[in-house]
Formats: structure tokens, sequence, C-alpha cells
């Protein structure tokens, strides 16, 4: 059954368009004291175009908007490489109790003892998931934390006077933030192309004494685990390299494996995806970087450090700094501290099992109808192509068809590394029938795509506009609107 | 699918057209057509070196930004002025006016290293 817009569907106007001459939302008292005249020159005569509207057009206004969200709580939204688990409200208790959330960030250590005691048993969480000794919970986001790593991977190569060591090798596999972020920390970034799973032959060919570290994302981009991890990561030590993993994918592996354990040098977290505090509209989020013991005096900082019974902010001494104000998103660390305890570490655990059970599910289910490109089997989230489509149906057709089925569109067109992608993370808080009925939509598309092609080509047609011209609206973007003549 | 053959073609889908010292820098029809619709495009300015191998400007489409690969390396003699307000000129004349850049040889021994017609047919469909 298609489970699109129907009925009571409000569409809602720009504020512009709403305003009339005069309305308005407040009411003053009249004036009983000499009226002021500001000097010449201050009062604007008018201030053209403002939207005049009274206060019941504003509310209605924002709350129209506010319906149209699609997040996690209205419904399926398996965007591969963005782990959009379900975010336990438990988690916005905590991080709304008043001792955390009034807690002034310029706050004397020795009275926001509470506050420092959740960073730092945060900081040792994520150590004791990740297999890295220390961790710096400062980074606001995903790709913070790859610059605090990439920062402090070039600061170890500088204090041992490495200088030749300029660039960073990339497998075409790899998140398409780590090039930006190794260009950004000062690094050149040298491709590798991989064949699906990264080779031991593949890093060696690249693996100079000019390369400084490795970035890989594990699992991948394909969902495929890099089996070759731990010789890879003995061949580019052996070489005088280090080795960072994109932790973004980590739902794939808790409990399972530790990226520490493997070799791996450095690694950032995504709280936000991993540990189900909010994200997309909901953020902000949160990247912690984690490190082996001789990375630890380049953390961002400073840390939560703990003296006896008592905590307080120091170091780490070789620090690449601070990366933002304060201490880093602290709501978000509480969300992050709230999970992990409530989960446990058996928990933990079980979600990886899960959320690589619910991939390979849909996988095993839309396997046949949609080409898969690599075989290896799946973890967290598996990759389609359109290669099979009938009818010239591409991906982006599919994606507009979901719509009309009632579902947030996978993620399309990524990686790169496979024409016409189609990657769905389906993350372990879904049920089989959640499951069942988004598998019977895609099996629905591909069979449209046989049958009545057009279907695809002129979908969204059950939404309030249909298919938007994209390209028209990158190449000529309207940003303002005008008001007609 | 249209590959001249007077040009030379590099893995990553450059092509390049030889006029003495001079060649002529776009990419192919097989590069527009897998990025479809070009929307924004980023060249260097007249007079930088560019190094073979190395990114020279980037290609953003609906789908994916792409870096554009130097064919050979040299000096930047001539940008195409055109291309940034009108990027959709790539995917209508990819060997035309969507021209980019023209690059005056710094080693002219490179051009042998580049594919001809045939040879760049093969990559594509060893590729894909």
């Amino acid at each position: 059954m298609i489970v699109g817009t129907s009925g009571l569907v409000l569409n809602e106007k720009l504020l512009f368009e709403h305003s009339d001459a005069g309305r308005k939302g407040y009411s003053l008292p009249a004036l009983d004291v000499p009226a002021a005249t500001l000097p010449d020159g201050l009062c604007r005569e008018e201030i053209a175009g403002f939207p005049e509207l009274s206060e019941v057009d504003v509310v209605r206004h924002f709350t129209r908007l506010s319906t149209w969200n699609y997040g996690v709580d209205s419904g399926f939204y398996p965007l591969g490489s963005c782990t959009m688990k379900y975010n336990p409200k438990v988690n916005e208790v905590a991080c709304r109790l008043p001792g955390l959330a009034d807690v002034h960030p310029a706050t004397p250590d020795h009275l926001a003892q509470g506050a420092l005691t959740l960073m730092y048993q945060l900081q040792e969480m994520l150590a004791e998931i990740s297999g890295f000794p220390a961790v710096s919970v400062q980074p606001a986001a995903g790709a913070h934390g790859e610059l605090a790593g990439m920062l402090a991977i070039r600061a170890w190569h500088e204090a041992r006077g490495n200088a030749r060591r300029t660039k960073v090798l990339i497998p075409d596999t790899a998140h398409g933030t780590n090039p930006a972020t190794a260009a950004l920390a000062g690094f050149d970034v040298v491709p590798i192309a991989s064949q699906g799973v990264l080779t031991l032959e593949e890093v060696a060919a690249h693996m100079t004494d000019e390369v400084a570290a490795l970035m890989v994302t594990n699992p991948n981009t394909l969902g495929l685990f890099e089996t070759n991890i731990e010789a890879i990561c003995a061949l580019v030590h052996e070489r005088g390299g280090l080795v960072y993993c994109d932790g973004a994918n980590l739902n794939a592996l808790l409990g399972i494996a530790r990226p520490g354990d493997l070799g791996i040098d450095v690694m950032h977290f995504n709280l936000h995806k991993t540990f189900a505090t909010p994200h997309g509209g909901g953020g902000p989020g949160s990247g912690p970087v984690g490190v082996r013991a001789d990375l630890a005096p380049f953390l961002p900082g400073p840390l939560a450090v703990r003296d006896g019974d008592s905590y307080r902010f120091a170091g780490p001494p070789g620090s690449v700094g601070r990366l933002l104000a304060f201490h880093g998103n602290f709501g978000i660390m509480v969300r992050a501290f709230a999970y992990i305890r409530s989960m446990g570490a058996q928990g933990l655990r079980h979600a990886t099992e899960m959320a690589v059970l619910n991939a390979n599910y849909v996988r095993a289910r839309l396997e046949g109808s949609y080409h898969l490109p690599y075989a290896t089997r799946s973890l967290h989230e598996v990759v389609f192509s359109d290669r099979d489509l009938p009818n010239d149906c591409h991906t982006l057709d599919v994606a507009k068809r979901l719509i009309d089925y009632g579902y947030h569109p996978p993620t399309i067109y990524f990686p790169l590394v496979v024409k016409g992608a189609i990657m769905i993370e389906p993350t372990e808080t879904e049920s089989q029938e959640t499951l069942d009925e988004f598998c019977d939509a895609m099996l629905a598309i591909a069979g449209e795509a046989g049958a009545d092609p057009e279907l695809l080509k002129n979908a969204p047609v059950r939404t309030r506009t249909r298919r938007l011209d994209e390209t028209g609206a990158a190449r000529q973007p309207r940003l303002k609107w005008e008001r007609p003549c | 699918m249209d590959f001249p053959e007077e040009l030379k073609y590099t893995e990553e889908h450059e092509w390049v057209q030889v006029e003495g010292d001079l060649v002529i820098v776009g990419i192919t029809d097989f590069a527009q057509d897998a990025l479809g619709d070009v929307v924004f495009v980023e060249l260097p300015e007249v007079g930088a070196e560019v190094t073979a191998g190395k990114a020279f400007g980037v290609v953003e489409s609906v789908k994916a930004v792409s870096d554009i690969y130097a064919p050979v390396s040299g000096t930047i003699e001539e940008i195409n002025e055109e291309l940034p307000d009108a990027p959709e000129v790539i995917n209508t004349s990819p060997y035309g006016d969507g021209w980019m850049i023209k690059i005056r040889l710094s080693d002219p021994g490179e051009l042998d290293g580049l594919m001809d017609a045939a040879a760049y047919q093969a990559h594509i469909a060893e590729e894909h």
C-alpha cells in the first residue's frame, strides 16, 4: 500500500506572501511620557518589504512547516553512511537535567565536578570501546574529529623531524570528507584505486618515505570489512607511517572488534551516528578522537583528567590546541553517555549484531532485483547499483519513487566507485516488519521500472512539489524572494 | 559516444589536442556522461604552473565533485572564460565549446604517455 501524502496536506506560503500592511503581533499601551525624537540620520524612512503578520499567522506558518519534517521519529530513514538509528528519549531526559543543562562552560573546575566526571568517564568508555588509550571529546563533528586526528598525526611526525612526510594515501572507498581533511591539515592527497577491499599490494605500491599516513574507513563505504587491515597497518608502520581510520562506520564493530587492536593509530567517533545522538537537522554533532599512547600528547585539549577523587581540565602537553571555544558539544556528550550506560557492553554488541543482520536481510531481499556490484559479505550497510534497471531508469528515479511510497530515500550516487550507487543502511533499530515494508516498496519499484517506467521518471507524484529541477537550482540558484511587480 | 581520432586521452578521462607546443584540454564524452549535468567548474589562473597527473581544477555535477588532472606539465596559457557562467556546454560540447584550458608544454615527451582513441576506448571498456 502506498503511504504517501493525501487529505489534509497543508501547503504554505512564504511569510512575505502572507504579509498585509498594518497587521502586527503586538499591542503597546498608549504613550504616557513625552515623545523623544531620534537625531536625523539614525532613523530609516521605511523598512521596505518586511512582512507584517498577526501572531496566529506566524504560529501557523512555523507549525505547518514543522509538520513537513521527516526524521527518524516519523519513519524509516535508510540513509547509507549516516547511521540514522532511533535516538532514545531517555537521552533527552538526561541532557535536560538542570545540573547538566545549566552548568556554565566557564564554571571553575571545582564547581563543575559532575560535568567533568561525565566527560572523563565518556573519554574512558570510548577508549574501552575502541581500544585507543587516549580520547579527546572536544571536536564538534565528524570532520572536526578527522581534522584533530590528522593534525595530531602531523604533529607526531614533526616531533620526529619527518618533514618529508607530506602525503596521505586515501583509497577510493574512504569517506568523502577524508581527502578534504587531509588537504586542510596541509597534506597532499594520493588516491588509491581499490577493488572493493584494500589489498596489501595496493598500499605497498604507494607507501613511500614521503607518506605520513593512510586514511581508511572500516568498514568501508561499500559496507565491506577491510579484511587486510592488520597486515596493512603493519606495513604502514614498518615504513614509518601512521594509519587513520574514519570511525563513521563504527556501528558495525561495537563489542566485536576494536580498531585500536587492529593496528590503527587514530580514529574519530561520530557520537551522532554510533551513539544515537540526534543528527541531520537535530544536531549538533560530536566527533571525539582517539589515539594510541604515543600520539596522546598531541590531542586537542584540554582533556578531562582525574586527580584521585576529583577532576579538572588539563593538557595535553604537546596539544595541537583548542579546536573551538569551551569544551565541545556537552549536551551531545551527555546523550551519548546515557546511551552507552543504558545499553551496556552487551547491549552495544547486540546493536552491532542487529545492524549487520538488518543490512544483510535487506541485501538478501533485494539481491536479484537490484545489481549488487560487490559480492563480499556486507556489514552494516549494503550498496546496490542501477546497472540492471530496464527502460533507462536510474538511481535518481528510484529515489524519487521511494518518496511516493513514504520513505526517505537512501544515499544515492555515493560511494563514487559504484556507478549509480544506492547505499542502504537500515540500522539496528528497525523491526523486520519495517524492513519488509521498505523492501516491498523497493521490489515494487523495480517491477514498475519494467512495466511502467514513467511512474519512476515522473516521481514523486504524491508530494506537494513534484520533481525539482536540481540542475537549474545548482546552476542558477535563486536565493532570495523577489516581490512580484 | 564520440572519441575523436585526432585527440589524445588520459586514464582520468581528459582529452588533449596538440597544437605545436600548446595543448588544449577538456574532459571526454564518457566523463561528462558519467558526471551528469555539470553545474560548476573551477579552473586555474592564466600563468599558473600545472604538473602532469596533478589536479588543476574541479568539475561539479548534481551527482559528484571531481578533480580534473593535468595530462601534461606546463604553464596555463589560456582558460575558457565562458565555462564558469555556462558549465552546461561541457555536457553539450565536451570536445568543442566545453574545452577548459590551454597549457604551454614544458616537456613534449610527456605526450608519448597519453592514449590514442582506440586505447582509451579499450580502457573504458576494461574499467567498466
